[in-house]
């Protein structure tokens, strides 16, 4: 996968598959030390000390959970190569955390990507979830979550035409403010 | 300020959906693209974005899902439509290149693409 923004969309698919409700999404790039972390909590149903070890093994699958597959191997790959590396977290029925590390500045670390576009195919998900995602870069943030904005919506899903456009558009603008120039 | 006027106008697309949403979830169009590993692998969330694009461009109304793993990775990025009254037929190997003809062809002239067709679901129950 060419961008890390696609990784994150397939582990938060996986959270979605193992049951999931809510998921939050934590991405924080420290300039200052050089380190990119990206950390996504699930609240599924979680995995054994056995099936935690077996799901960074590519050739180990679990039709049952759907909490495991080639993903976090490319995953744990990725971050390798740019001197990090993947973490997983988790007990039955206590949910998952997967944190990924990566040398901010390696020559081989995949860009970010497209993470908007990534986290709208999720509000698009048939079940629905609620999303929390939080995006550092040194001293600027952007925060968003679904739980706050279905607060004003009401019975309207995300899924609606006019509210998906929204939701990128939020994205969009969220993602694009931490990289403006600053003002001073 | 920025956040502030995009919550009056979440709140404004809030009460102009309120108006339709029971027509709509009754008689609406579906269209719902595989999001597995499998179909990120193969470019489906581009997929999303050309299908996205071409509404808007049409102006056309229909809500976009997303599912996991169905299990034929092979022929992803797969993409169902299904509209209401007709039964729900699945297209593989879609490219964002196809995305045009597929809008135009299925959604609005009403004919399946044999070609790219790979088979035809029931349609939805009345939930």
């Amino acid at each position: 996968m060419l961008e890390l923004s696609l990784h994150i969309l397939d582990v938060i698919e996986n959270a979605v598959e193992a049951g999931a409700s809510r998921i939050r999404l934590q991405i924080d790039e420290n300039l200052e030390s050089d380190l990119l972390t990206i950390e996504i909590v699930d609240n599924g149903r979680g995995m054994s000390g056995e099936v935690m070890k077996k799901a960074l093994d590519p050739f180990y699958t679990s039709r049952v959970t759907r909490h495991v597959g080639l993903g976090l191997p490319l995953f744990l790959e990725a971050a390798r190569r740019c001197d990090g590396g993947l973490s997983i977290q988790s007990e039955p029925g206590r949910g998952a955390r997967v944190q990924a590390t990566f040398r901010h500045s390696h020559i081989d670390r995949a860009p970010l990507g497209n993470v908007p576009s990534a986290l709208l195919a999720i509000l698009l998900s048939e079940r629905a979830v609620d999303i929390e995602y939080n995006h550092r870069v040194g001293d600027r943030s952007f925060h968003f979550d679904t739980r706050e904005i279905r607060e004003e919506l009401g019975e309207v899903p995300l899924t609606y035409p006019t509210i998906r456009d929204w939701l990128l558009q939020e994205l969009r603008e969220g993602e694009a403010s931490l990289r403006e120039p600053s003002i001073h | 300020m920025a956040r502030l006027k995009n919550i009056e106008e979440l709140k404004k697309l809030r009460d102009e959906a309120q108006k339709d949403l029971m027509v709509r979830t009754q008689t609406g169009t579906r269209i719902i693209i595989g999001m597995g590993t499998c179909g990120i692998a193969a470019g489906a969330r581009e997929v999303m974005h050309a299908v996205l694009h071409e509404l808007e461009l049409r102006k056309i109304e229909a809500h976009v899902e997303t599912v996991g793993c169905v299990g034929m990775c092979a022929q992803e990025p797969l993409v169902d439509i299904e509209q209401a009254g007709k039964s729900r037929v699945r297209y593989a190997n879609i490219t964002p290149d196809h995305v045009s003809r597929l809008i135009e062809e299925h959604l609005i002239k009403g004919h399946v693409i044999q070609e790219w067709a790979i088979g035809r679901l029931d349609a939805r129950r009345i939930q």
